[in-house]
């Protein structure tokens, strides 16, 4: 079980979180074409290495935060507000 | 009968004023406090302790500690019967009851040991290959009853289990040189420090031994403020250094009448650094018939000598391919037992021990073990097969010491690599693993100074945070890689657990499952309870050798937790009975029960379905309450509904994008029905929206989709609608809901005291209004789920119980009476009403269930309408709602019964999604989802279930009211 670093709470055990998957994917408009609308719901990178996700402090303060982490030895070695751009 | 009991000073473990007697497969026997199971059994000269899992060869004890493959028994009986313990493992204690497994109806005459004949038809992969043809049906249930461990109780544990979790700055895992060295030296740097030991006692493998240094390094752990955990075994290193472990409580059996003992304790240990120092296991050697109940590790008969006084033999031959089988030779020796002669496959020039006036035979190995159910003599030729004639040599203890395997479970499971050492043939660590550090024998360094020195200054770096040193590996001496003997005929076993021999990883070489995944799970090496402690290194060089590569180029699998088995009591704890799964119970239950309610789980509440009276139904008691509602007036305890308060700026135009229906068009004190969707279109939750002010509204959810409606608002305000000032407040707990639904709704309310401003004809159908009753504030809604009059009477929860009080006592003249969940299932079956969940599923839109209209109506974008035009969701063959009746309108349609044109196997068309018997019309009624359904009207369908068909008609909805004029008032 990972511990997870919330923003406003601190160092938690995994168990309190919920991962709300890959950060940073915009959201199409109403006119998008089908398959633009089809990547946006159903396609996602599986990177070997950094991930930038979203994660909601569920059972604690009830919000949201990015972070990384390396999908490989779980290190999360960044942890960002949810509406701060991607890090480059 | 070949063990026996030595003298004291021997058997510093036991306490030999202390008898206990136990029972071994029905028969008494005696040992002393401080005994294992194994080593009492030993003592008392029991030597066939159990039969093999596949081919039921005799098996006796083999090991002294938790690699033990062999000597697995059941402790116990009846509920407290615990299957598959490690005998040499189980402490003693008076009235212990233990039986072996994998055997029927003896473990003597054990008539699954005709498999030992079978055994040409049993090879590796048999269950792939001889089960393919004709089925594996046929061949499973004879197959399931053979196989297995074990017998698991059948009856609920008495005991208790508890968890802890705790944090630490360093955890050492393992108590010998190395890791008491590691522990002080980190508590003596200023560093929180845990020590765990499986043990009962510090020391290590040679804890048993007089040691003056361990001495002096127990009592710095201790003042220094250590904390030390015994019986503890560490099994799991998860995530960022969370190690889990079991501590073992009550050691003693307890007495049959008592409850409730706490028997285990499962720790959950968040460290900033691990320092893993479990030791290593001694590597067995493979020659044929070396399974044979007499044959065991050479380490493990030192320690029953020195540590419980037993020896498992009166003449013993020691086959070695290491250097530490010369000092087991001299310390059984010293403990007054014969060792008749030392067989080294190793030529001269790789022994670096001395043996003194022992007889050894250097390139030597045993071609044959005689004696089936114990040793009587084995015979020893050259280890080349060639040379010297072979000689036979009478013992009944033959011991193995093929070298050693650190320990690197922990290592492997925290992510670190291994590599091989060729000269000692065995893997160690390769470098540390994240943030675990390996000292001692499991790090690979066998030297006692040099493990003690490298441990220290381990925990001084991890306890300042200094760069960690490397281990200085070595110190095991020279060991052959291969551990076969070549040319021998017999059953050479590699993994006694699992019955696998060397021909069995020849034939898996030989089929090309040459990989060491492919290995493991055709030979099924390393599995079951001992995860092949004993056997991974011996399979890893065995495959190397049939497919001329080395044995780092086999590789190994990853260990993975538990390392050693873990009980379901330890990792459940107090989760168990109503713990399990707590339901939510009505500020009200009470009063409900008091009044009658049967009380049943929806979702993850508690609610009366019904009200029986007397010996009534079920079925009876909501059929009587439905028919009482439509004619009168009913009370319904509604308080689970899900309830959310919407404040802000932006909140009309935040739920008009969470809803289809367009909630911002509500006037102050109207309500609206709307569907709550996700992303992919699909239909997640329904409800009602009043808005109460210009910026707030009240929210009703499902009661079971409360918790996901609300996390679902939140998610779309914090991530994606973030320039919305918006505050969701879930209210849920803080407001009961008391429904009065049926013709004389307001009749009951007026006679209750209720302002007339409540009366049907000032407030409409679909309005929302404040008010106060005894000065409780109410949050009054006019909606219907019933299809009658119905009003929604929110207010504090505390308050309910007196609200349905007062109506039931005023309503006695107009025959008002409660009535519960399966009474409104009825009603909103025959007025059409769908049941998110129940009549819909996680492909349903909104256009499927009769929402195709409300969509062309709102142009604004929402969640999920971007999927409404999809391709898939514009099919015209979509499964869309539909009601259903019997032709014979006598015989229910069962929920979830197929429609299909023909008996199965035919496409199916759809399904019946609700069905009741409606006490209005004195028939059936059902919803169903149908293929292209909107447009069959009239249509006849075929209801197949179980093997009978129901001819049906596609009808109308609703069954009753189509004008929805009783509705109204």
């Amino acid at each position: 079980m990972m511990q997870i670093p919330c923003p406003w709470c601190g160092k938690r055990d995994e168990s309190e979180f919920v991962c709300g998957g890959t950060s940073h994917i915009a959201r199409p408009p109403l006119d998008a074409a089908d398959q633009a609308w089809g990547e946006y719901l159903f396609f996602r990178d599986n990177p070997k290495g950094l991930h930038l996700e979203r994660w909601r402090h569920a059972n604690g303060c009830g919000q949201w935060f990015n972070l990384a982490r390396h999908t490989v030895t779980h290190e999360i070695s960044l942890v960002y507000a949810i509406a701060e751009p991607a890090p480059p | 009968m070949s063990g026996y009991r030595l003298p004291a000073p021997l058997g510093r473990r036991i306490d030999r004023s202390r008898l206990v007697t136990f029972l071994f497969n029905g028969r008494a026997y005696s040992g002393f406090y401080g005994d294992t199971l194994a080593a009492a059994l030993l003592a008392n000269g029991v030597r066939l302790v159990g039969r093999s899992f596949k081919l039921h060869r005799p098996r006796g004890i083999f090991s002294c500690g938790i690699e033990e493959p062999t000597a697995i028994v059941d402790v116990g009986e009846g509920a407290r019967r615990t299957p598959n313990q490690r005998a040499t493992l189980v402490e003693l204690s008076e009235g212990l009851i233990a039986e072996s497994v994998n055997c029927w109806p003896s473990v003597e005459l054990d008539l699954g040991a005709v498999n030992r004949w079978l055994a040409p038809l049993l090879p590796a992969g048999f269950y792939y290959k001889t089960f393919k043809w004709p089925s594996w049906g046929w061949f499973e249930p004879v197959i399931r009853r053979m196989a297995g461990l074990g017998r698991a109780p059948t009856k609920p544990d008495p005991d208790r289990y508890e968890e802890v979790s705790v944090a630490t700055d360093i955890l050492v895992v393992g108590a010998g040189i190395a890791g008491l060295s590691a522990a002080v030296a980190a508590a003596h740097s200023g560093a929180r420090t845990m020590l765990l030991t499986s043990s009962a006692e510090l020391g290590g493998a040679l804890g048993w031994r007089a040691d003056p240094e361990i001495d002096e390094l127990r009592s710095s752990a201790r003042r220094l403020g250590v904390q030390i955990q015994t019986r503890t075994l560490a099994f799991g290193v998860y995530d960022h250094n969370l190690v889990c472990a079991t501590e073992l409580l009550a050691a003693d059996a307890p007495s049959p009448g008592a409850r409730g003992v706490l028997r285990e304790r499962l720790w959950r240990i968040r460290a900033r650094s691990v320092c893993s120092a479990q030791g290593s296991f001694e590597r067995p050697l493979l020659f044929p018939d070396n399974d044979r109940p007499g044959v065991m590790l050479a380490g493990a008969a030192d320690k029953f000598a020195h540590a419980y006084g037993v020896a498992g033999g009166r003449r013993v031959v020691i086959m070695a391919n290491s250097d530490s089988a010369y000092a087991v030779a001299a310390s059984l020796r010293s403990a007054g037992i014969e060792v008749v002669a030392l067989l080294d496959r190793r030529p001269s020039a790789d022994i670096a021990a001395d043996a003194g006036n022992l007889r050894v035979m250097t390139n030597t190995a045993i071609e044959k073990v005689i004696g089936t159910a114990a040793v009587r003599a084995c015979v020893a030729g050259t280890a080349d097969g060639r040379g010297a004639r072979p000689e036979r040599i009478d013992c009944d203890l033959i011991l193995s010491a093929g070298g050693h395997a650190p320990a690197v479970h922990l290592h492997s499971q925290a992510g670190g690599k291994l590599r091989w050492v060729d000269e000692s043939a065995m893997f160690v660590p390769d470098g540390a693993a994240p943030g675990l550090f390996s000292v001692g024998a499991c790090a690979g360094v066998f030297s006692r100074d040099a493990a003690a020195l490298h441990a220290s200054e381990v925990g001084r770096a991890l306890a300042h945070g200094f760069t960690v040193p490397a281990a200085p590996v070595g110190g095991a001496g020279r060991t052959l890689a291969s551990s076969r003997v070549a040319a021998a005929r017999g059953k050479q076993f590699v993994d006694l657990q699992n019955d696998v021999t060397v021909d069995d990883v020849g034939l898996a070489a030989l089929e090309n499952y040459r990989a060491v995944e492919h290995l493991k799970r055709y030979t099924t090496t390393g599995m079951a309870t001992d995860q092949g402690k004993t056997s991974n290194v011996n399979a890893l060089v065995l495959m190397a050798e049939m497919t001329q590569r080395d044995p780092p180029q086999v590789g190994t699998t990853k260990f993975r937790p538990p390392f050693a088995p873990v009980t379901f009591g330890a990792l459940v704890g107090r989760r168990v009975g109503a713990l399990y799964r707590p339901l939510k119970q009505l500020p009200a239950a009470r009063w409900h029960a008091a009044h009658g309610a049967l009380f049943e789980q929806f979702g993850r509440w508690s609610r009366p379905a019904a009200y029986p009276l007397g010996p009534e139904t079920l079925h009876a008691a909501a059929q009587r309450e439905a028919a009482a509602v439509r004619r009168s007036v009913g009370l319904f305890d509604g308080s689970p509904l899900g309830k959310l308060e919407i404040w802000g700026a932006d909140a009309a135009q935040f739920l008009d994008l969470m809803y289809v229906g367009n909630m911002s068009t509500l006037a102050v004190g109207q309500a609206r029905y709307g569907l709550l969707l996700d992303e992919n279109g699909v239909v997640v939750d329904d409800g009602i929206v009043a808005r109460l002010g210009e910026r707030h509204f009240w929210v009703n959810t499902t009661s079971a989709g409360i918790e996901r409606t609300a996390a679902a608002f939140e998610e779309w305000l914090q991530c994606e609608f973030t320039n919305l000032k918006v505050l969701v407040t879930p209210v849920t707990s803080r407001w009961g809901n008391v429904t009065v639904a049926g013709p004389k709704a307001w009749s009951l309310m007026a006679a209750a005291g209720f302002d007339a401003a409540f009366s049907p004809a000032t407030m409409r159908h679909m309005t929302i209004r404040d008010g106060t009753l005894d000065e409780a504030p109410l949050r009054i809604l006019r909606a219907s789920f019933s299809g009658e009059l119905a009003y929604e009477i929110n207010l504090p929860a505390d308050a309910t119980v007196a609200l349905f009080e007062r109506l039931l006592t005023a309503g006695a003249a107009l025959d008002a009476l409660l009535y519960g969940v399966e009474a409104l299932e009825i009603m909103r079956t025959e007025k059409g009403y769908i049941h998110i969940g129940t009549d819909t599923d996680g492909t349903t839109l909104p256009g499927d269930i009769g929402f195709a209209r409300a969509l062309e109506r709102k142009a604004a974008n929402f969640v999920g309408r971007r999927s409404l035009t999809r391709p898939a969701a514009l099919d015209a063959r979509r499964l869309q709602l539909v009601a259903l009746s019997p032709l014979d309108r006598r015989t229910l349609l069962p929920t979830g019964a197929q429609i299909a044109a023909d008996a199965p196997p035919a496409t199916t068309e759809g399904h019946v999604t609700s069905s009741y018997w409606s006490p209005e019309l004195n028939a059936p009624v059902a919803l169903g989802m149908l293929s292209r359904g909107s447009g069959r009207l009239g249509e006849r369908v075929s209801v197949h279930h179980l093997g009978a068909r129901i001819e049906a008609e596609v009808v109308k909805a609703p069954f009753i009211d189509p004008a929805g004029e009783r509705l109204r008032g």
